[in-house]
């Protein structure tokens, strides 16, 4: 349709023109500003996050000597140190490694001015780092943000279900990651028991040495998960009753596919959670003994309930990363998704085997080793549709025509990580072997290749879809080569952890040198940190084309990539309503290639003669 | 990857190793197949607009290999994970070397039963972090903890075991190499958790007579009516002899007294398992 139609659609709306400043922009019932809201304040996490890696990077490559750019942060959680004790505590180094690795980059960098870190604050780093990666950036991205912007749009329909449960849904998740943030600024810091919480060290102020910090960690996460549970209602709902004529549950795309079943997760698990929040929350505040032995509670039931809404939540977090790469790699190949229905089905089988295999994460924790039997089996067991994703997806590259586009790389990237993440996981479901590896950077090399191997199709989705939530395209050079930045780096920081993984090395300490049976490890640490720092940079060219396009990108068509599903029919960016006309649907979303056409693509609501409609899918 | 674990001096570590490796050839495997099929792929479907991609949603038979295979690789695994487990858990051997290690912020707090093989008696040895094995014989060790849950992670031995409090696990481990070996805290458990280690003194036949007859002379074990009070004092005063040798700067109580390690009331009678 043209501008003029567009125009026109816009004015049948005049109503929503006279919304002012605050109802279009701060409190809209949008769901699309929602999802815009929800992807600035996630990527503004991610910066904190980001930062909050790079300390710790720094930390365990030269321990105990003052972090550059530090200075800042005040006692008791970093103790300013001057240039000339800057040099003197890397030189002190060699005592463990001589010569150390790395150790003139230090002194040089150390020359800027620093500010050592104290052991109980680096735990609270590396616990906020996760808390606030896992539920402040690819939560609120993938499901607050792109769950809100995508489900209407792609399966035809004008709004959510419920807009202004959709807005309260974000305005609960500001005050969430203010107060996760306002943590760190409290009196004896923020929470430091890990992002997993174990009790009892989570259960009782004094164990920690954190008071104010941890009740602020769960009570940010317990009004999260109200929030989320929110979003969750609203996408159940939106998908079941929304979808427009002719959208039937197998033409959906894969993507909203992996969003309806995350929310059903969400729905489910999130009480979980909740329910062993505030129990924790009452052990700590107010004298009960859920998890305090001392009263007869049981430190184990902690693990049991966190990882029985935590396994679930692994999958909330990777599903909808995978619903985008089945999309992308479809468009961008020209080629049928392979095995759709074997794609739908495999992502609803994890959804059910995620409940029942919690106890991977307890081998070691004390829980009867004939238990631990019975969840290896079943983690083997839920290993196999992650495998059947995996070579469809091959199958899908396979005789496609295949357009190298920023999007497809990091969708391909996704892959790639995904693949050594759910191998490297095999050996933890291996009980014995993971008696080794437990609580190693094996694992941290594990969860890495997945969790942060979602922020992959974090930048596929972004760069995939910013033209119709932007109306603008991105730099596909700068994308480009922030894709080959990103994936080297992320490579050369991580694949290393699993050597020292294997060699022993404990997660969640900060100084590496206290053992020595680590210390011909130890150059390992200092080339992963100085990955890791290249990785850090590489994202400034991101955030330079993100700018650079939001402001000034070259305006973008409707349907820029030439795909098929319903969002690209819209305007870029759609008005309100979203469609000019509700669209019909005649087939499934994944038509590329199509005999029918001369084009190489087939839109979803593209009407045919009537003898080629019951030819296609 | 293979030099980088750790030396192995256990029974059971070789197939746990074994074990490791035959993951590593399958997964280096799948890995390469999987990522040469991409690279081939990728460079040969690449953009060619003088021809069209191939039409097809899927392939049953090909989905059911590839569902199939791996299922039957996984399935496989686990059964050789099973009797390796159940090996290392369930088959406890038979022995008289038994010790209690209590963890606590952050030190590891290690009993001896002494010679009448009992906890909590008067001739009990206790000691912050050094752990006094004989080579070659299983040692049944029971792991409890004081305040918050520790892991005591023995990297040489694939041993690990989480320690609870309210709880004592039973769990074995065998040395089958003389040797001096790090043994860390492997769960995170407060400020002081980087930096919390053991050590395990695997003593030479030798060795371990002279330590153990060092710390109950022969001629008071022998002295069979020597009261409980007198050998308390024997036990207190060599173990304090023994802090100052080996263990300049701990503050490790001397056993008899401090019984509260795992005391009643930390540790239910009934919820000794596993
Ligand atoms: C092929 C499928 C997978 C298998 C077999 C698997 C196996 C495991 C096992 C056994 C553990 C526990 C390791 C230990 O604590 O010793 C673990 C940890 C973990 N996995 Fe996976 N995993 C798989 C896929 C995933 C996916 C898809 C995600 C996330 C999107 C994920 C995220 C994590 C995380 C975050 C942890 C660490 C939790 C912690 O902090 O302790 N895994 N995985
Ligand atoms: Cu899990
Ligand atoms: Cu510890």
């Amino acid at each position: 349709m043209s501008e003029a139609g567009a125009t026109a659609a816009h004015d049948a709306h005049a109503e929503h023109h006279e919304l002012g400043f605050i109802r279009t922009y701060i409190f809209s019932t949008d769901h699309k500003m929602i999802g815009r809201q929800f992807i600035f304040a996630s990527i503004l996490m991610l910066i904190v996050g980001g930062l909050l890696a790079m300390m710790m990077r720094w930390e365990l490559a030269w321990p105990e000597t003052p972090v550059p750019f530090t200075s800042w942060i005040s006692e008791p959680f970093m103790y300013p140190a001057d240039e000339d004790s800057t040099v003197g505590a890397v030189e002190g180094l060699s005592e463990y490694v001589d010569p150390y690795p790395g150790a003139n980059f230090a002194k040089s960098l150390g020359s800027v001015g620093g500010a050592h870190m104290d052991p109980a604050f680096y735990n609270s780093v590396f616990t906020m780092h996760a808390t606030i990666m896992i539920f402040f950036v690819v939560m609120p991205f993938m499901v607050g943000g792109f769950g809100n912007y995508l489900i209407p749009l792609m399966i035809g329909a004008g709004d959510m279900a419920f807009p202004v449960l959709n807005m309260l849904s974000f305005w609960t998740a500001v005050p969430a990651t203010i107060m996760i943030v306002y943590s760190f600024f409290v009196e004896g810091g923020a929470a430091a028991g890990g992002w997993t919480m174990y009790a009892t060290l989570s259960a009782d102020p004094t164990l920690s040495g954190v008071d104010t910090g941890a009740d602020l960690w769960v009570i940010s996460l317990l009004i999260l998960g109200v929030s989320s549970l929110m979003g969750a209602i609203n996408y159940i709902t939106t998908v079941v009753n929304m979808r427009a004529p002719g959208m039937t549950w197998f033409r959906m795309p894969l993507v909203i596919w992996s969003l309806f079943v995350t929310a059903i997760l969400l729905l489910l698990a999130l009480p979980v959670l909740t329910a062993a929040l505030g129990m924790l929350l009452f052990d700590r505040t107010m004298g009960t003994s859920f998890f305090m032995p001392g009263g007869g509670g049981e430190p184990i039931l902690w693990q049991h309930l966190f990882w029985f809404f935590g396994h679930p939540e692994v999958y909330i977090l990777v599903l909808p990363a995978m619903g985008v790469t089945s999309d992308i790699l479809s468009t961008f190949s020209r080629k049928p998704i392979f095995g759709y229905k074997a794609m739908a089905f495999s992502m609803i089988a994890l959804a059910f085997l995620s409940w029942i295999v919690w106890g991977h994460h307890m081998f070691v924790s004390g829980m009867n080793p004939v238990l631990g039997t019975a969840f290896m089996l079943t983690t083997m067991v839920i290993a196999v549709p992650s495998a059947i994703k995996t070579f469809n997806w091959l199958g899908t590259l396979w005789g496609g025509n295949i357009r190298f586009t920023s999007p497809m790389l990091f969708a391909l990237g996704f892959v790639s990580n995904f693949v050594i993440g759910g191998l490297s996981g095999i050996y933890m479901a291996s009980t014995p072997v993971d008696i080794f590896i437990h609580d190693t950077y094996f694992i941290v090399a594990h969860f890495h290749y997945v969790v942060a191997g979602i922020i992959f199709g974090m930048f596929a989705a972004l760069y995939y879809w910013f033209p119709k939530i932007f109306g603008r395209m991105m730099n596909e050079t700068l994308g480009k080569v922030h894709f080959a930045l990103t994936y080297i780096f992320f490579n050369l920081a991580f694949f290393p952890m699993h050597f020292l993984g294997v060699g022993g090395h404990m997660r969640r300490i900060y100084n590496p040198l206290q053992y020595e049976f680590l210390h011909d490890l130890q150059w390992w640490n200092v080339f992963i940190t100085m990955s890791a720092f290249c990785l850090g940079l590489s994202q400034l060219i991101f955030f330079a084309n993100f700018i650079w396009s939001l402001i000034a990108g070259k305006k973008a068509d409707k349907n820029p990539w030439e795909a098929n599903t319903l969002e690209w029919t819209a305007p870029s960016p759609p008005g309100h309503g979203n469609f000019e006309t509700t669209p019909t649907v005649y087939r499934g979303p994944y038509e590329y290639s199509s005999p029918l056409v001369k084009e190489d693509w087939l839109p979803q609501d593209r009407k045919l003669g009537p003898e080629a409609v019951t030819a296609s899918h | 990857m293979m030099q980088w674990l750790p030396e192995d001096v256990s029974p059971y570590g070789g197939s746990i190793d074994a074990l490791f490796y035959f993951i590593y050839y399958i997964t280096a495997a799948a890995f390469i197949l999987v990522t040469a099929l991409m690279i081939i792929f990728l460079y040969q479907y690449r953009r060619d607009d003088s021809r069209r991609a191939v039409y097809t949603h899927g392939n049953t038979g090909l989905e059911l290999v590839w569902t199939i295979v791996p299922a039957l690789v996984f399935i496989g695994l686990g059964l050789a994970s099973k009797s390796i487990w159940e090996e290392v858990k369930l088959n406890v051997p038979e022995t008289d070397v038994e010790i209690r290690v209590t963890g606590k912020q952050f030190n590891w707090e290690v009993l001896y039963p002494g010679p009448d093989g009992e906890f909590e008696t008067a001739d009990d040895y206790q000691v912050d972090n050094d752990m006094h094995v004989p080579v070659g014989k299983p040692v049944r060790v029971f792991l409890g903890s004081k305040d918050v849950i520790h892991s005591l992670f023995m990297p040489n031995l694939r041993f690990k075991q989480d320690m609870l409090p309210g709880r004592l696990i039973e769990a074995w481990f065998q040395a089958n190499k003389a040797g001096i070996y790090e043994a860390p805290c492997a769960e995170l458990c407060g400020f002081g958790h980087s930096g919390m280690k053991g050590t395990l003194y695997v003593d030479t036949p030798e060795d371990y007579a002279a330590w153990y007859d060092k710390r109950w002379p022969p001629a008071e074990t022998n002295g069979s009516d020597a009261s409980a009070a007198e050998t308390t004092e024997e036990v207190l005063a060599s173990g304090a002899v023994m802090d100052a040798e080996t263990m300049p700067d701990a503050e490790a109580e001397p056993a008899a007294t401090e019984e509260e390690a795992v005391s009643a009331e930390d540790v239910p009678a009934d919820s000794a398992a596993q």
